[in-house]
């Protein structure tokens, strides 16, 4: 049975619990993303994101992502469609990002 | 003697001002107290007024007041720039090279627009088919572009999150919708919202009632748009992940920042410049005696008057309790109350806070229930009465009765599965 189906997770996919991931599950959600091989160039950002998330309890925005990551913002949309700050957010295993009110 | 410095004189500032000159009324003549306000501009200008301006239903002269006008004459008022900030030696440098050193400072500087933020935005056509309304010059280059306007598509997005009023953009197309109607011509007119958010709104019952209305009125909306470039030779506005919208007349709310000398101070804001606070207490996190109040926070609240009400009365509270070395009230709970413009004289109300999302029901109100979530003229008129109400009671720093800061329950139409228990 794929890891994926037994963890909490928000309406939206998000898991509920930061600390249920793994690298394996980070394989199922890109692939349930509609990304079915995660590069180094992904995994860069996926890494990122989840230590600013554990250091600082929010979600880098896609600004911070394209000055700090180290994949600039147009490569970020290639690597990520529609939403980086989202998907990739969602792939690490954290919390929708605040960004928006 | 303890010196309060309060940073801008804008919306958050001078109710800051007024209100604290009120509590601080005695130590203020016994010279115990002083406070001291400082801003660049000598204009006050009453922001909600912006979205009239393009369709020429309020004129410049009745959204600009001068600013000290409006700040309690037992506070110093300073007119000027701002040059640094230092937390190290509580000091605030004047561009004059005034120093003022302070015990506690309020930053409320408030935040603006930066179209610069955007490849090409300022480039060729800005001011000329692409517009910005967030600032009385903007507004007012567009309202000469409309009344211009005979057809085509107009094009309204969104650059990115956080923005000043983000029910604001939507109700400009709801205007526009009106404004083309009124003039005979809206079967001419395209009109497409580009949002990089995933829905009308952030809030998903509220996103869900203004797609109803954009449809109903026939705007086109196109989400997860995050805005990559504008060309204005060609009319097309360009998403990071290619997606190009064509346009005859862009209205762009650009990127927002907060002021630049803030984000010269490391580890005071974050990359936007806006100051990182505590949400529930609105005291920096970066050093005690900072405090920060309205759109010059971080905090995951509108930047809205409304917010900037309800945060003073919780602000002032935190400035008594923190002088007299009390420990402060976590009691500001993300509390916004906004009007909707929706075109024909009618505007729908919304009431939320950080846990609660805007609910449809009824708000209680000296004049009698306002409905929620649903389009009236009741509420157009409230939204028209708010600019008396703005100058009148809401800057001079003043509780409305009946309205406390906390969002209140009463009236509102709670989900079966309600989230609260």
């Amino acid at each position: 049975m794929p890891a994926l189906a037994a963890i909490a997770r928000t309406p939206e996919g998000f898991l509920e619990r930061a600390e249920d991931w793994d690298k394996d599950l980070a394989l199922e959600l890109a692939i349930e993303s509609g990304i079915p091989v995660l590069t180094d160039r992904h995994w860069l950002v996926v890494d990122y994101m989840r230590q600013t998330y554990l250091a600082k309890g929010d979600g880098p925005t896609i600004r911070t992502l394209g000055k700090e990551s180290g994949v600039n913002i147009k490569e970020l949309y290639q690597l990520f469609p529609k939403g980086p700050a989202k998907l990739a957010a969602r792939i690490a295993g954290i919390p929708k990002p605040h960004g928006c009110i | 003697m303890r010196h309060l410095i309060i940073l801008g004189a804008g919306t958050a500032g001078t109710v800051m001002a007024n209100r604290l000159a009120r509590r601080y009324k005695t130590e203020l003549r016994t010279g115990d107290v002083r406070i001291t306000v400082v801003d660049q501009d000598p204009v006050h200008l009453y922001q909600p007024g912006l979205l009239f301006i393009p369709f020429g239903a309020y004129t410049r002269e009745q959204v600009v007041k001068p600013r000290a006008a409006h700040v309690n004459d037992a506070v110093r008022y300073v007119h000027s720039a701002i040059a640094r900030l230092d937390p190290g030696t509580d000091t605030v440098t004047l561009a004059s090279g005034e120093v003022l050193s302070y015990d506690l400072c309020i930053i409320a500087t408030g935040s603006r627009i930066a179209p610069e933020e955007t490849e090409g935005m300022t480039g060729p056509g800005w001011q000329e088919k692409v517009f910005d309304f967030y600032t009385l010059d903007g507004a007012e280059k567009l309202a000469t572009a409309l009344a211009d306007f005979t057809g085509g598509t107009l094009a309204i997005n969104v650059v990115e999150m956080p923005i000043k009023c983000p029910v604001a953009p939507l109700e400009f197309a709801f205007l526009a919708d009106a404004y083309f109607t009124k003039r005979g011509i809206r079967d001419r007119v395209r009109i497409v919202y580009a949002t990089p958010l995933d829905g009308a709104f952030t809030k998903p019952a509220c996103s869900k009632s203004l797609a109803f209305l954009l449809k109903d009125k026939g705007i086109e909306l196109e989400t997860e748009f995050n805005t990559g470039r504008v060309d204005g030779d060609a009319g097309a506005l360009v998403s990071w992940d290619e997606r190009s919208i064509a346009f005859d007349l862009l209205v762009t709310i650009p990127a927002h920042k907060g002021a630049d000398f803030l984000a010269d101070v490391p580890g005071l804001t974050n990359e936007m410049g806006f100051v990182l606070t505590d949400p529930r207490t609105l005291q920096a996190k970066h050093k005690p005696n900072l405090f920060a109040i309205g759109d010059a926070t971080d905090v995951p609240a509108s930047k809205a008057g409304s917010v900037v009400h309800f945060q003073s009365e919780v602000l002032d509270e935190n400035v008594r309790r923190f002088l007299a070395g009390q420990p402060l009230e976590p009691a500001f709970d993300g509390h916004a109350n906004c009007f909707i413009e929706t075109g024909h004289d009618k505007a729908l109300l919304i009431d939320f806070n950080y846990e609660t999302e805007p609910l449809p029901g009824n708000f209680p109100f000296a004049w009698g229930p306002l409905p929620l979530l649903k389009e009236s003229r009741l509420n157009h008129l409230g939204k028209l009465a708010f600019r008396h109400i703005y100058w009148n009671a809401l800057l001079p720093g003043y509780d409305f009765p009946g309205i406390p800061p906390q969002m209140q329950r009463r009236g509102k139409v709670f989900p079966a599965a309600a989230a609260h228990p």
